[in-house]
Order: structure tokens, then sequence, then C-alpha cells
């Protein structure tokens, strides 16, 4: 179909931040890196995304800040084009066209107007067979612009950027290539082989992971899987090479950079421990420990104040001097398996599953930001491996995202299975989740299902988890009993359901939770949740039920259900089988604001993905090999606005869009062609609009104005109660990101007195607070800098003992906020010349 | 590959002695190695490192320091003496007392006219090297504190010397010192321990390098006495250093058993501006390297795990060659075990004792690889201690096994031996002719009637035994003019030959009968390591350093057909590139076309009879001919047939019918 060309699988959010190395910009204000299909450049200091660049319709495989323009960056990609941008106004200016996959870049002061891109060989047809080219990129004024002069430098190259590194003023290259080191010579177009041997004899294993050149020196850094770096000089002549070898790492070396004067090589790997070594004095090393998990890049600034490593759980980390972290840029945490399901709070509309060992972690797609960490279990995670520790395995949230069930798990042996099920309830003060009742052994055997009531708020939420041992339980909210204190309600088991000693597998709620589906083995039974009446028994031999799905709105009379081989629908008013099709699917949802349902079918060795009504014969949607493997985890989030699309294909994404997690831990989602566009389109307006004057902090504060402009009106939880409302100064200095605000000290008198004096034109405020917040944007214009947008649905920003303040405080009066902002205006003008300098 | 019982002599406890100094001397290619025992050892680089010349130690004789003096060789030690070495006679030449307490360290200039001493009292003293001796001429100004390194400038002019804490550099014209530099002592509780700067070197550009006891590879501008750059090296101490000819390169021997290597670099192509990078490290010893020699294409390196490693430099010489091959030499290149094969006695010689053992005894045959049931257990008979301050430097025992010789420098001493099923006696010869005075090699005839002893000038004393009293037959003289000592003595079984080959590669016959010489090999380049006439063919067989298998008939004074047809198609690769020489060849008395040959790691019998191996065919072939059927096994079997199920076969003897006696320090294996 023509149409479906129109819906791509793109990476939108949730992307990798560490696929590739990341540049800090030569100011050291911003660090650009490769996400999914865009670049983002974050600030070095506020850790928010300033910019993206989009345009690429591939993953990025590469950034790299232009040696002829410290402004202006190149980035290539998978879909075979390098683009140049402008990076602090977002434009791109140009677009080259390679043609073939390009898989990383590299660039030389030395070389202009050329830069170094690895593809694949083209002269065998080894998959394995990458190729060094030199690109000469024609300087003319075209937007898009086709390279025709490629020339092959280096054949037989590894497609891991960290393995190539131009040496001393450009005059030289390294490559690594298995065991082996290649030099070339650009003057001389020669290049010198050196290679060890794969295997010494001490079971080290000799292969080359990273290489670094130093930039005065003729000396090359190699790093080695068994943890050696290697220090290469004398390579100009064939024979009478030599190196010298430092050892501390244990694991593979991933990472190795010199600092630009080139006094210092840093190293990194699996053991997280940043190294510094000092060159030509190997013994004396320092250590930045504890930086979390595996590094997998290092890169610095060129000025060489700052450093900042990628992680392997995609988290980049500035590091200031090598001695002080100064600030953490955190991606979503996908690691190596997903156990809980992948979940939209209701609340903060944000995705949720666990992260960091022990954690649900809340991720904002909307701004691709990791919201916060919710610690489940609540104990210290040691790394190491082969520990058995507690882990979260399942999380359900009710239909309003007041209740949030996790179960956690920890497998001492295969027999005994520990598992809590805790109950949380959403704290309206803390905006966070409090933990409500803690159920130790809620089951006997492992959970195989949970499932709240959506239908919240009329009643008291159900939670029914279904487990192995046979039973499945539901949990109702009781009220305490009168003669004890306990100030608040808990969880308890209101029934036990079994059907002939089968083991009950999913569980599911209809829309208005007025029926219960349970599966047990091959049986699917209907209850009523208000008398746990069995309703209805209904089967479709052979194969187990592996999924179950109500439909929704219009549809709601069929109940859908997958088993190995078998797509059934059920019409419940019948109780008969509607109708069924005959497919392997791995995983069926409902789109919770549609009748759609959503299948992946595991065909061939990749996914394939139906978009259907369960009352219509034919699906919305189809697309073959979504990914390679299966796909088990799926969501659909739905939007903040809704699409206007007509096309009948790509209808089903107006209200919501579908991600899903490929086996490879990739987030991905599917896009349409006129978003994509309005996208585009809205990014260059916004450049076009703040071309005057660009400062990060006024992006930030731009950023921050939208948000809260949106918050009020997207949110659901304009029914729960608002906080209460106080003086637009508290607010302010709470909100102000510590680092812009004056010494504590300074305002701290200021604050006190606003505590202390009871205030009566509290009423009046509203009025000129208006006009006080369009003063304050005129004086931010002034000061050029003004706080960051720290976001307004964050529901950890507010601490418990600000938020009763708050609630206690009134307002200040005019005079006082006046004398506040009078504060903040002194502060600004130092952090201005900061800024400048 | 025939039938042998098998003796597994677990019993000889030989114990190398720590290696504690080392001189190179480029022009002749000879390394000298001096011992903790005091013995001094000669290996000649040019012929595949054979151990040439064994200079037997002394009681308390410790040396400290060697250095060559163009073919001259001279020692010092804690003794506080310097002493220069007879290389022909393998004995110390003389001795003079340096009147400064201990000396730590000796040096030659390059111009080979002076010798400079580091003394405990804090002198360098300076002898004048004369024709016959040397002579004191003066002392360079008295420092506080021992001298323990000393280096010379290649002009001669100026000196260094490592000290207690600091270098001192002299102007050896005026004998003052120029210059003082203090060495930083290690950090934390070594702090108030002394640093000893154990080693220095001086290079032609004035450069002054030194390693200290803190573990500190220091280079230091020896025209104005400033600290250049200091490389930590390890944590304990650097012990030594050695400095390349083209002085690009320097290395550094730790206590951690070590060597780290600094080079000469350009930091960037093309450009004059050198620095010293510590590029490789070498780990070849387990304990302290305490002696290095930097030759032009290898780093030998010393120590108190008393292994001699040479480890070629991979960017100095060709890749996968013999010479690219890192050498471990362990063992001595010659015989310590001596064999009474008709009373199955063994005689082991150590530096200051002899052992001598009776073999175990079993009845009955097994199987082939079968161990046999032992009857009686092999006893220790003797232990004979040798006599005055000399180490033994020869030991023999009679094929009969009554009579046992050994000598020390000074000295030989004859013992009559009567051995009963029970008793044992030993009675000393007392008065024995006076040519037997010095001799460097002892050997029996086989009917136990005669000793032959080699002595100075490449002669032979040939000495009758008789039960009343022993006497000086004659001396056996060649007229080749090499004054070489004798290192090879071999009687033919009958009585009627001797062969005699010396460190000049030659090897004489000599007619017992007519008492002159018969004939003289011609003269191969290579050193012979091995020689022995066979019983029937009376002709003789030579095993040189470099692996060659040669064959003379002595009736027709020439290489016999089978000799000549070996030269024309060359030995195996394989057998070319083995590290260690052979030590002995002996024949099958039941098989006279088998040819018995045995080094340290290997025990070979070579089948006259077969085709030789080609090239490209398998040289340790046993395995996987056992597996063949018979018509191929004989169609792929070639004259060489090799072991090696043991560990360091030091001797092996074949007695009488079947009975055949390996010697090893460990065996992991029988076989037979």
């Amino acid at each position: 179909m023509v149409e479906q060309a129109e819906i791509r699988v793109v990476r939108q959010g949730g992307s990798k931040i560490t696929f590739r190395e990341p540049v800090i910009s030569s100011d050291s204000r911003f660090l650009l890196c490769a996400s999914g299909h865009t670049v983002k450049v974050f600030s070095t200091v506020t850790e928010e995304c300033v910019q993206e660049l989009r345009g690429h319709t591939d993953l990025v495989t590469g950034v790299l800040l232009r040696p002829s323009n410290h402004l202006q960056v190149y980035s290539c990609s998978a879909d075979g084009t390098v683009r140049l941008w402008d990076f602090t106004d977002g434009i791109l200016i140009r677009t080259y066209v390679i043609g073939y996959p390009i898989f990383s870049i590299f660039a030389s002061a030395s070389h202009d107007g050329v830069v170094f891109i690895v593809t694949a060989s083209q002269r065998d047809n080894r998959s394995d067979a990458f190729q060094l080219v030199a690109v000469h990129l024609p300087a003319c004024a075209d937007q898009l612009v086709e390279t025709t002069e490629l020339s092959a430098v280096l054949g037989d190259v590894s497609a891991n950027p960290a393995a190539i590194a131009f040496g001393r003023a450009g005059e030289y290259l390294a490559s690594a290539n298995g065991s082996q080191l290649e030099v070339y010579f650009f003057k001389k177009k020669k290049s010198h082989r050196f290679s060890l041997k794969d295997e010494n004899k001490n079971g080290g294993r000799n292969t080359l992971t990273c290489v670094a050149c130093h930039p005065t020196d003729d000396c090359v850094a190699t790093g080695h899987e068994d943890g050696k770096i290697r220090l290469w000089r004398n390579f100009s002549h064939r024979k009478e090479y030599t190196y010298s070898t430092l050892h501390w790492h244990h694991g593979a070396v991933a990472s190795l950079r010199f600092t630009p004067e080139g006094s210092n090589l840093l190293s990194g790997g699996l053991e997280s421990v940043l190294v510094q070594w000092r060159y030509e004095q190997e013994s004396q090393r320092n250590f930045l420990p504890r930086l979390g998990a595996a590094i997998t890049h290092i890169a610095v600034s060129p000025d060489g104040s700052r450093f900042c490593t990628s992680h392997s759980d995609n988290k980049i980390t500035i590091i200031q001097s090598c001695v002080k972290v100064s600030s953490i840029i955190q991606g979503l945490v996908t690691g190596d398996e997903v156990q809980t399901d992948l979940m939209v709070d209701p609340r903060s509309k944000a995705l949720v599953l666990n992260g960091k060992p022990g954690h649900l972690q809340f991720y904002s797609l909307q701004r691709d930001k990791l919201l916060f960490n919710l610690d489940i279990v609540q104990q210290e995670f040691i790394h190491q491996s082969g520990l058995d520790q507690y882990q979260v395995v399942r999380a359900a949230f009710d239909g309003s995202g007041s209740w949030l069930a996790t179960v956690e798990e920890r497998k001492q042996k295969a027999a005994e299975v520990e598992v809590n099920l805790k109950l949380w309830a959403f704290d309206d003060h803390t905006q966070s989740f409090v933990l409500n009742t803690t159920i130790a052994a809620p089951h006997e055997a492992r959970i195989s299902g949970l499932c709240f009531d959506p239908a919240a708020g009329s009643r008291t939420a159900v939670l029914v988890s279904s487990s192995a041992d046979g039973h499945f339980k539901a949990w109702r909210l009781a009220a305490p009993p009168a003669h004890t204190d306990d100030e608040g309600a808990s969880w308890s088991c209101d029934f036990v359901g079994a059907y002939h000693g089968l083991v009950p597998g999913c569980c599911s709620f209809s829309a208005d939770g007025s029926l219960l589906a349970v599966s047990f083995q091959e049986v699917v039974t209907v209850w009523s949740p208000a008398s746990w009446e069995l309703l209805a028994t209904l089967s479709q031999p052979p194969g187990d039920v592996r999924n179950l799905c109500f439909g929704r709105l219009s549809c709601s009379k069929y109940l859908l259900g997958t088993t190995t081989k078998l797509l059934c629908c059920w019409n419940l008013l019948t109780c008969s089988l509607e109708w069924s099709t005959s497919m392997e699917v791995s995983l069926l949802l409902a789109d919770p604001l549609s009748e759609n349902m959503a299948a992946f079918c595991h065909q061939d060795g990749s996914a394939d993905l139906f978009v259907f009504k369960p009352s219509e014969p034919l699906p919305l949607f189809s697309q073959k090999a979504v990914c390679p493997g299966r796909v088990t985890r799926a969501v659909f989030a739905p939007r903040e606005v809704m699409l206007e699309s007509c096309e009948e294909s790509s209808q089903w994404l107006n209200r919501s869009r579908l991600y899903f997690l490929t086996p490879q831990m990739d987030l991905l989602t599917f896009s349409t062609k006129a978003e994509e566009q309005s996208l585009l389109a809205s990014s260059k307006q916004l450049v076009i609009d703040d071309a005057v004057a660009m400062t990060p902090f006024y992006l930030l504060l731009g950023k921050h104005q939208r948000s809260g402009a949106e918050a009020p009106a997207g949110g659901p939880s304009s029914g729960s109660p608002a906080l209460p409302q106080s003086s637009a100064a508290v607010r302010e200095l709470l909100q102000t990101p510590a680092h812009v605000l004056p010494a504590a000290s300074f305002l701290c008198s200021a604050f006190l007195e606003s505590l202390l004096i009871s205030v009566t034109d509290d009423r009046e405020e509203t009025g000129p607070a208006d006009q006080e917040m369009e003063s304050e944007k005129e004086e931010e214009e002034e000061g050029s800098d003004e706080e960051t947008g720290a976001g307004g649905t964050r529901p950890e920003e507010a601490p418990s003992g600000g938020a009763q303040t708050e609630g206690a405080a009134p307002g200040l009066t005019r005079t006082q906020v006046r004398e506040l902002r009078r504060v903040r205006k002194l502060d600004h003008s130092w952090l201005a010349r900061i800024l400048d300098s | 590959m025939g039938e042998f019982k098998v003796h597994r002599v677990r019993f000889f406890d030989y114990m190398p002695s720590a290696i504690r100094a080392m001189a190179f001397n480029s022009h002749t290619e000879r390394l000298a190695v001096a011992r903790a025992d005091g013995a001094v050892e000669i290996f000649n680089f040019a012929d595949n490192y054979f151990q040439e010349k064994v200079i037997p130690g002394r009681d308390g004789r410790a040396v400290e320091a060697l250095c060559w003096v163009g073919r001259r060789l001279f020692s010092a030690g804690l003794d506080g003496e310097l002493t220069e070495y007879d290389l022909e006679n393998l004995r110390p030449k003389y001795s003079i007392e340096a009147y400064g307490g201990p000396v730590w360290t000796i040096s030659g200039n390059s111009q080979g006219t002076l010798l400079a001493a580091g003394c405990e009292d804090g002198t360098v003293k300076m002898f004048e090297i004369l024709d016959e001796r040397i002579q004191f001429q003066r002392n360079l100004d008295r420092q506080k504190g021992r001298i323990i390194s000393l280096a010379w400038h290649p002009s001669g002019t100026k000196m260094a010397a490592g000290m207690m804490d600091m270098i001192r550099i002299f102007d050896t014209e005026t004998g003052s010192a120029t210059h003082r530099m203090l060495v930083e002592r290690g950090a934390g509780a070594s702090k108030s321990k002394e640093v000893v700067v154990w080693s220095v070197a001086f290079l032609s550009d004035h450069t002054v390098i030194s390693g200290d006891s803190a573990g500190k590879f220091q280079i230091w501008d020896g025209s104005t006495g400033t600290l250049i750059r200091s490389h930590p090296v390890t944590k304990w101490d650097v012990l030594v250093l050695s400095v390349s000819q083209d002085e690009s390169s320097v290395i550094a021997g730790t206590s951690e058993g070590t060597v780290v290597q600094f080079q000469f670099i350009a930091s960037t192509a093309g450009q004059e501006d050198k620095h010293w990078f510590r590029t490789r490290t070498f780990k070849n010893h387990s304990h302290d390297v305490r002696a290095l020699v930097h030759t032009d294409t290898a780093v030998v390196s010393g120590g108190m795990d008393t292994q001699l490693v040479v480890r070629p430099l991979l960017d100095k010489v060709e890749k996968n060659t013999q010479e690219s091959a890192l050498r471990k030499i362990a063992f001595p290149h010659r015989n310590l075990v001596s064999c009474a094969k008709k009373a199955g006695l063994l005689l082991f010689q150590f530096p200051d004792h002899l052992e001598l053992w009776r073999l175990g005894e079993s009845d009955g045959n097994g199987a082939p690889g079968e161990i046999l049931p032992v009857k009686r257990k092999p006893e220790k008979l003797i232990q004979l201690k040798r006599k005055g301050e000399d180490h033994i430097c020869c030991s023999a025992l009679s094929p009969c096994g009554s009579w046992l010789a050994y000598s020390t420098v000074s000295s030989v001493r004859l013992y009559r031996l009567t051995l009963s099923s029970n008793s044992v006696s030993i009675q000393k010869v007392s008065k024995l002719p006076k040519e037997l005075r010095s001799v460097h090699q002892l050997c029996f005839s086989l009917d136990s009637s005669r000793l032959f002893a080699s002595s100075s000038l490449s002669s032979v004393v040939v000495v009758a035994l008789d039960q009343t009293e022993c006497r000086c037959l004659h001396t056996l003289k060649h007229k080749s003019g090499s004054k070489q000592p004798i290192h090879i003595l071999c009687p033919s079984e009958d009585g009627r030959w001797l062969a005699a080959a010396n460190t000049d590669c030659e090897i004489h016959v000599f007619d017992l009968h007519k008492k002159k010489l018969h004939c003289s090999v011609p003269a191969y380049s290579s050193c012979p390591t091995a020689v022995s006439i066979h019983p029937a063919s009376c002709s003789l067989v030579s095993v040189h350093a470099d692996q060659q298998i040669f064959e003379f008939s002595l009736k027709q004074k020439e290489y016999t057909e089978w000799s000549r047809q070996l030269q024309r198609q060359g030995l195996h690769p394989l057998w070319l590139q083995r590290d260690t020489p052979v030590t002995r060849v002996t024949f099958n008395p039941t098989n006279p076309a088998h040819i018995v040959l045995h080094d340290a790691f290997m025990f070979c019998i070579i089948d006259q009879s077969l085709p030789l191996p080609k090239a490209e065919t398998k040289l340790y072939n046993q395995m996987v001919l056992r597996s063949f059927p018979q018509p191929q096994r004989s169609r792929e079997s070639h004259a060489f047939k090799i072991c090696k199920n043991f560990q360091c076969t030091l001797c092996e003897k074949k007695q009488g019918k079947q009975p055949h006696t390996n010697v090893k320090m460990k065996a992991t294996q029988a076989w037979s």
C-alpha cells in the first residue's frame, strides 16, 4: 500500500544517548550527543536539553565538531548522509549525500574540507568488512550536495569509532582492528602494521579495543581486552617500533583519551572508574571511582576543563577538572531486560518501567527526560555478579494514577521464591508515591498477572493478582478497624478464586470494571468483581491462553485472547467465539483511548504488527518485519495534542502512539510523515523566533514557560486538589535551580521575614502577579539569564518541607518581592560575567 | 627403537648456584658469568651460546664484579682482591689485594689501559694494566661512604661513581670529584634508610643514568650535575643497568625479576629532540635480576634463580628464526655424572663433594612401558668431601667401579674403592705422579688400567693404575699449537684410541699403542660438545654446539659415507633449532647401526640404516608411527627417534647388554 510508506518506525524519546561518544563544544557550554535519529544539545551546566537537531532519517552514528568552525558540527547517519549544523541555533546548514550507510565520522584540522567516514567495504560482500573513506566536501551554497569525490584511505578497519584516531596535527591516522594496529601516514601515503599475538602465554587477550593519539608527540595509546594499555612509539620505522605497557584495568579498556595538552591520558572501562595517567610518568595515576556503571566513552572538551564519560546505563557524566562530577545527564535505562511491562503513569503521562536495580523509573517521553526514580525495593543494591537480590518484576497503576501496585521477588532457589506485593498511594503534597501496604508472600508461588480495576473513582479500587500457585486473589482497600490508631486505610485480601485446580495465567478487567477475565491455562473464566460470581467460561483449545484484552468503547462486548497459535475474539453477549485467526501473537494490547488493538506477531524471526478493531474484519494497519526478534513489551502512550490525520491507515495514531521495545532494548515508535514534517517545521520556527539573542538560559526559560502553559490544560490531575498557591517570589525561589541563586545567607532574612509577617492583601496578589511576570520577562531580557525551567510536572520538585511552608505561609508584600528581585539581580551581574568570559 | 631397562635416578640433587655478575666481550662474543659460589663460566655467543669453559670457584671467594679488558678477564670481590683468570688453564692467574676493604665494583676504561675499583672505604683505586699483571697507580679523592658502582665516560677522562645517597663524578686526570648529585631517598618508612645507587652508566653525551635501591631509574646531566628525569620502575631495587653499544637503549634489572627497557626516541618523527622513554618490560626471572648484558640483538639476564636468559630484541633480529627464540640456559653443558657400568655405580659431582650411589636392582622382565618392581633400592654408598678450599672441577669413576678420581685447580686425588655386598671401603692413593697436578678432565680406560688426564697446553697425561702403585706412562701431545684446554676425553672400547677435543674446536685422536698422535679430525667451526668412538667400526662420532653431527672413520682418516650424506642432505630444521647441546654420545652394543645421544631435555637414537628425515617430514614422529600399520610404519620411519618423556637428563650410559641409565633431576615418566 502506498499510504503505508507514510508510517515509519522511528526512535523518538528514550533513545540511547551513549550510543556514540559525546562532543563538548569548544566553550564547554554544550554537550552534543547522538540520540536515535537526532542530535541532542545539552547544557553542561544545567543538564537540560537545549536543542535537538532533527533531520536524519536513520540512526545517527557520529557527531563531530567542524575543525574549521567551532560553532558548527557534522553528524553522520546510517541513512547515508553527512549533515552540517549550526548547533547553537539548531539550523541545518548543508546535507551531503554519500549514498552508503555511514558508521562513524572523523576529521582533522589539517585536512580542510575533507571528512573521513567508515562505510561497509564494497569490494567484497562480507558484512563485517569496513573501510575508511576520505570524502571531499564540495564547497557550494546548495542545501543538498551530492558528494562525488570519494577515495578509500584504509581497507579493513573496525566499525567501532573508538578504534580510529588522528595523530599529531593530522599527519597520521591510527586504526585498530583485531589484534593489529595500523598507522597510516598521509604524507608518505604509506601504512605500517604492527600485530600482536592473539593470545599471549598468560592467557591475556591482546585484542585492541580502542586507540588514542597524543596531540603533540608521536605516541599512540591502545587499549586491550585484557585491560592493558600500550603506548606505541617510534612507529614511523617499520621495524624499530617499540611500546610500553600500562596495566590497571582488570576488564577490557573501553575508551582512551589524551587531554588536549597531552599531559594526561584518561582511560575507562568496566570498573566504572575513570583513570588518569600522567603522560611520561605513568606510575602516577589519579582515579575517579564510583561512577555508577561501566564507562563506554570518554570525551574531553577542547580546552581540557571538562571531561565527560558515557556509561552503559544510558548516562553521561560531566566531570570538572577530573575531580568533581558536576552534572549527570540520564537517559532511559533499559539495561539487559525489562521485567515489568511498559506502562504509562496516568498522572504524569510518563513511561514507567524498571530502570536502576530495585527502582521504577518515570520517563517523560514528550520531553525525553527522566523524571524520577521510585525506590521500590528500598534495599541497597550490591554491584556484584552472582548475587541474588530483590527485583521489581511487576507493576500496575489504577485508572486515575492514585495507586501503584508493585511486585518484587527474589529467587533464592528455584523452589522458594520470595515475593512482596507493595501498594503505593500517590501523595499530593509530596507529589510522589508513598508506600501504603506491604504484603509479604501474597501468594505461594510467583505472581503471573497483576491488574487494577480501571474504572476508579466510583468505587474503591480492586487489585487482582494471579499466581502460579493456582489461585487468583482480589485485594481491596479496607478501612481500618475503628479501635486502632492507624491513620489510613490499608489493603487486604478480599477474595481468593480458583478454577478446577488449574494454574491461572493473565487477568484483565473490562473497561468499565464490571467484568474480570482470568485465564486458567486453556480456559478463560469471566467473573463479576461485584459479587465474585463465575459468570462464564470460554475455551478455544489447543494451547494456553497468553494474553487477554477486553474491547473498548463500541467494541466492549468483545474479549480477545491469544493462544500459542490463535488469536480469538469472543462475544461476551453470546458467550461464543466471534472469530479467530491463526497467527502466533507474542503481544496483544488495547489502546485505552480508542477501540484499536495492536497485535505483535512473531514470524520468520521478525516481528509483525497488526492494528485492528475487534469488530472489523480487515486490519487498520499492518506492517511486516517491524524489527527482528520477538516483541514482548509495548505500550500505547496517549498524545498530548491529538493529531488530525485524514489518512485512513494512520488514523490509529491520532490519539496515542505505540511504543515498543525490541529484543535489543531499543525503544521504537511509529510516526507519520505529516507529524515529522510538523516537528521539523516547529523546530525551525523556534529558531527563527529566537534568532535575535539566543542564550541557553533564554531558551530554557522559553521552554519552561511553554511547558508550564501546557501542564494545566492537558493534565487529568486537574481533578485532584490543587496545590496551595503562594506568592510568585517564594515559588520562584523554590523552583529556581540552586546554582543561579545567591547565597542562602543573603536570602535568608527576606525569606524569614516573609514567614513572620501576616499578610492581609493575599487575595489582591493575583491581579498584579501577571504584571510582575511581564516585567520580570523584561528584566530577564536585560540580564540575559534567568532560572532554568524546572519542570512543572515534576512530582518530586517540591520537597515536603517546602510544601508545608507554602501551605502555611502567606505571600510576600510587594516591597519584599522587589527586595528579593533586587537581590537576584545583583546576583545576575556576576553570573553574566562568568558566562561571558 | 630397541628395548632398554631404564633406571629412574631422581636422587641427583644438583643445585645450580645464583648468578652474581656478567661481562660481555663484544669483540670475541664471549660472555663471562660469575656465580655465587665463585665459579666463572665462559659462554661463546658466536657458537650457539655454548658453555665453553668453567673456572671452578673457591671457598670464601665471592665475585662481585667482572670485567673484560681485551681478551683478559678480571674479577673483584668482597674479599678485597682483584683477580685475573688464566683462561687457558681454567684457573685464577693471580690475585692482588686492593687494600681498600671489600671491592664492590671494577670497571676498565675503553682504551684498555686502566682498571678502576670501587672500595668499601670510599676510594676509587686505579690500576694500570700491564702485559702480565696489573699495578696500583693511584687513588682518586677519597669519599665518605662506599663506592658501589662505577662507570667510565667513553673518552676516559671522567668517571661516575654510585655511592650511598649520591653519585659523584670524578675527573680521572686530576683525581678530583667535580660533581655531587644527591639521590632522593624512598618515600614513607624507607625515608630514614640510605639509598644505594646500585648501578650507574655514563653515556658519551655526558648523560649519567643511575638505578637505585628506591626503585628509581634516573637520568642526569653529567656536565652540570642536574637531574633530568626520574622514572619510578619498581617498589624495590633497581639492581643493574646495561647500555647498548649505540647508546640508544638502556635496560634495568630489578629485584622483582623484571627487566625494563628504556629507549632514546625522538618524541616526534624526524626531529633531533630525543628523550628516554620506558618501553618494554621483560619478565623471565622469578627472583632478583643481578646481572644484565645488552648485546646488539638481545638482552641477557641472570640472577638469583640461577638461569641465564637470552631474550632477543625482536626489532633487531629477523622474526621467526632461530635467533629470535628465547633461550634459557639452566644446566651446565658438561657431564657431572660418571658411571661404572659393570658395578652399577653412579658418581655425582658437586662443587664441594662427591656422591657415590649404587643403582637399584630388579629381577624379572616386564612388558614395554611397565614399571619393574624394585628388588633393592638405590643407596648412597659414599659422600666424599673434598679437601682444601678449591672446588671440584672434574671427577671420574672407573668402569669397574674400583677407582675414583677427582681434581681441583690445585690438585688431583685418586681413591681405591673396595665394594663387597654390604661394606664399602675407600683408600686414598697417596703417591701420585707429579704430572697430575692441575687437570681439566679425567677419564679411565674401559679396562680401568689407565687414567687419562688432560693437562695444560692441550696435552694428555696417561697414568697406569696398579694395585701397588701408579705411575705416569707418558704425555700425549699434538702439534697444532693450540693452548686451549681439553674438555672432552674419550677412549675407545678396545683401548687403542683416545679422542681429545679442546675448545679451539679441534679433535685429536691418539694411538695409545703407538703412544703418538694418530690423526686430527678436520677442524669444524663449532665446538664439539660430545665425542665417542664406535666400538666396532672404529669411527668417531662428534656432535657440535651448532647441532651438527659428523662421523669420521679412524681407519680411512676421512668422513664416512653416512656423514657425507648427512652433510649433503642437511639436518632437519627442528633438530637444528634445539637450544641445548648434546652432552653425550654412545652406541647400542646390540645394534651397531644405532647411535644414542642426549641433551638435557631429549634422548635420541639415530638409526644409520634408515633414511634421513627430509625437511618437510615430521621430526618427532614416534607417537604417530605407533598408530600406523607395520608397512606404513617402516615406510614413514626415519633415522631420528626422539624421546622427550622426561625432564633434564644429565647423563646416560650404556651398560653391558641391555640396562641403560638415565640420570634426571626429576623424571616424569618411565619408558622402555
